[in-house]
């Protein structure tokens, strides 16, 4: 949208509708809030989030993102931070040989839950048992949303994608895997948390985890990961405005958020 | 020295700083060299959990510009072919060793072995001093071609004790690295992204036909100036014997005694298997009667001998499986008297 559009109203008439003032929402450390992903996806906000917070912390020139393949992605080259794009499945162990090299540097990674808990779901849980000290940050939509909704390690029972027509039955496709929680019970986890996007509180709440989980890795005290669950109306064929209905009640039953580990507990 | 600690110090005097490896013989001695070895230069050495982590860690501290390096013998390099495809396209200088279990990796070394198209360059030393010379270089091209560089050794490289100098080799100068990310320069609005897939920091989406080109340009670039070789008594032979590594020591020993017995059989060697000297040996082959590929293997090279000569001389295969009870390579065909018998049975065969 050009700012012209933006910032100049048509007065010469009434307007048909009620004028709408839009703020910018775009953070610092995003270079455009230009992007392709679909209506009421989850994962800008998430990444917002995760920009707002990294420059909240004076990060900004002090941190290294390694991100994985998902829709995600697709906004990584609008990122303005220093970044390496990594295999599906591998960016724990690339931000492990990096973080080793560059100690001095804020290390996080970006995942999907297709990315980490189907593909590389070996590579989180090493580094969180090896308290290596990096921040694993998941967004966990449980469905493949990039190619065009299929199921994941993370999707729940009953969800239907397009290779569970009838819904995720435990018979035949087994069981979601509560990633959060797995991680939490691993000696070299310091911090675990999972919180969610679908709601201005639930929002807020993400980016206190995310700020905890950066501090914890600042003091070097192990391993820290925060899972998002964002929405994916188009991944779950549901109409966009339900999304974020769906995320709470449907996703958010499972996968429950909240704090799973803290550092002295 | 062995083989493995030639390698190990020499890659430590190349200012090799990172090391993630997996053990499995006859690899694991350089592993366990780096793990020794590391910590006293300040670098570090992780021991992977898999060499899918291997490769991947190796993959970060690459980025972070630090010399790195990976390795294991084929079987693990299969399990990082997919991370190496991309580390290649993300032109990330890395050094990988495979100990290989004799030659049988031939074709996952030279053709890029994973994913895509690509190719990497590979070195195959002969002996532990030319194992740790090539070790050296080996980063240094890594760096000057922003490239992978594997380095192609066996049991009998890693394993073997000789005498052997480490001195620091200075290769000339070589770019800085103003590619590596360091994150200092997030909020600029000139921060990297190192990737495999040719995105451009600032705009959305990719360009892969540019991208591609501008690798397939490089790679044509690198075809040309580092194909590497070695030669002896090609210029009257009738027979050039062409072999590589540690079995190309042996045939370089029957040929020098077979010269010495006044046989007109040449030796050559390709040191570089990627990019392959295929002018280096039409040149050596040319007006021979016949060229000789021993190899341990049931025919790899022979392709890209056949691709340099393309037609000018018949190519006979006198290698082949040869393998010892552990299955790690060493086998019959290891034997100076073996290799003579094949040698002198392919004279026969081309002299009228």
């Amino acid at each position: 949208m050009s700012s012209s559009r933006r910032d100049v109203l048509d007065t010469s008439a009434a307007p048909s509708r009620p004028a709408r003032r839009t703020a910018e929402f775009t953070p610092g450390l995003q270079l455009s809030g230009d992007h392709d992903l679909c209506p009421g996806c989850g994962e800008p906000i998430a990444l917002r989030a995760i920009l707002e917070t990294l420059a909240e912390l004076g990060l900004a020139d002090a941190a290294i993102g390694v991100v994985g393949i998902g829709c995600y992605t697709a906004l990584t080259s609008l990122i303005d931070v220093d970044l390496i794009q990594a295999l599906h499945g591998r960016a724990p162990s690339v931000a492990t040989g990096a973080k080793r090299m560059r100690p001095e540097t804020l290390l996080f990674t970006l995942q999907g839950d297709g990315d980490m808990v189907n593909e590389g779901l070996q590579e989180v849980i090493h580094a969180a048992a090896r308290g290596e000290k990096i921040t694993c940050l998941l967004l966990n939509n449980g469905v493949f949303g990039e190619t065009g909704g299929h199921m994941t390690a993370t999707t729940v029972l009953g969800q239907r994608t397009k290779n569970t027509l009838e819904g995720r039955n435990a018979d035949d496709h087994g069981h979601p895997i509560p990633i959060a929680e797995l991680i939490a019970r691993l000696g070299g986890t310091g911090y675990a948390a999972r919180g969610s996007v679908h709601d201005v509180k639930s929002i807020a709440t993400t980016r206190r985890y995310l700020r905890r989980a950066f501090e914890h890795q600042l003091r070097g005290e192990g391993f820290s990961f925060v899972e998002i669950l964002t929405m994916c109306p188009t991944g779950w064929f549901v109409p966009t405005a339900e999304g974020p209905r769906y995320l709470e009640e449907v996703m958010g039953s499972v996968h429950v958020t909240g704090e799973l580990k803290k550092p002295g507990r | 020295m062995e083989g493995s600690e030639a390698i190990t110090e020499a890659a430590l005097s190349a200012g090799c700083r990172f090391f993630a490896g997996y053990p499995m013989t006859p690899f694991t001695e350089v592993h366990e060299g780096f793990a020794r070895r590391l910590p006293d230069v300040g670098g570090v050495c992780i021991n992977a959990e898999s060499e899918l982590e291997a490769v991947g860690m190796a993959w970060g501290a690459a980025a972070t510009g630090a010399r790195a390096a990976t390795g294991s013998t084929g079987q693990g390099l299969s399990l990082m072919q997919e991370s190496l495809s991309e580390i290649t396209r993300a032109e990330l200088p890395l050094v990988v060793f495979n100990m290989a279990r004799g030659q049988g990796d031939y074709f996952q070394a030279t053709r890029g072995g994973g994913h895509g198209d690509y190719r990497h360059v590979v070195l195959a030393p002969i002996d532990a001093a030319e194992a740790a010379h090539l070790t050296q270089l080996a980063f240094h091209l890594a760096d000057l071609w922003r490239h992978p560089v594997l380095i192609y050794g066996d049991y009998l490289l890693a394993h073997t004790s000789e005498a052997v100098e480490i001195v620091h080799r200075d290769f000339g100068p070589l770019p800085e690295k103003d590619w590596a990310v360091d994150g200092s320069l997030g909020g600029t609005g000139r921060s990297r992204n190192v990737n495999p897939i040719g995105m451009t920091k600032g705009s959305k989406g990719i360009d892969p036909a540019a991208f591609w080109d501008h690798l397939q340009q490089k790679t044509d670039r690198i075809e040309a100036a580092e194909a590497r070789f070695e030669t002896e008594s090609c210029e009257d032979a009738e027979l050039v014997v062409v072999a590589f590594g540690t079995l190309a020591r042996f045939a370089r020993y029957v040929v020098r005694e077979l010269r010495a017995e006044d046989l007109p059989v040449g030796y050559f060697r390709p040191v570089s298997l990627w990019p392959y000297p295929k002018g280096a040996l039409l040149e050596a082959a040319r007006g021979c009667g016949g060229v000789a590929c021993l190899e341990q293997n049931a025919g790899q090279m022979i392709d890209d001998v056949r691709l340099s000569l393309l037609g000018e001389a018949p190519v006979l295969p006198i290698g082949g499986i040869s393998t010892d009870a552990a299955g790690f390579g060493v086998g019959p065909l290891l034997d100076a008297a073996v290799i003579r018998e094949r040698v002198l049975g392919a004279l026969r065969e081309i002299r009228p």
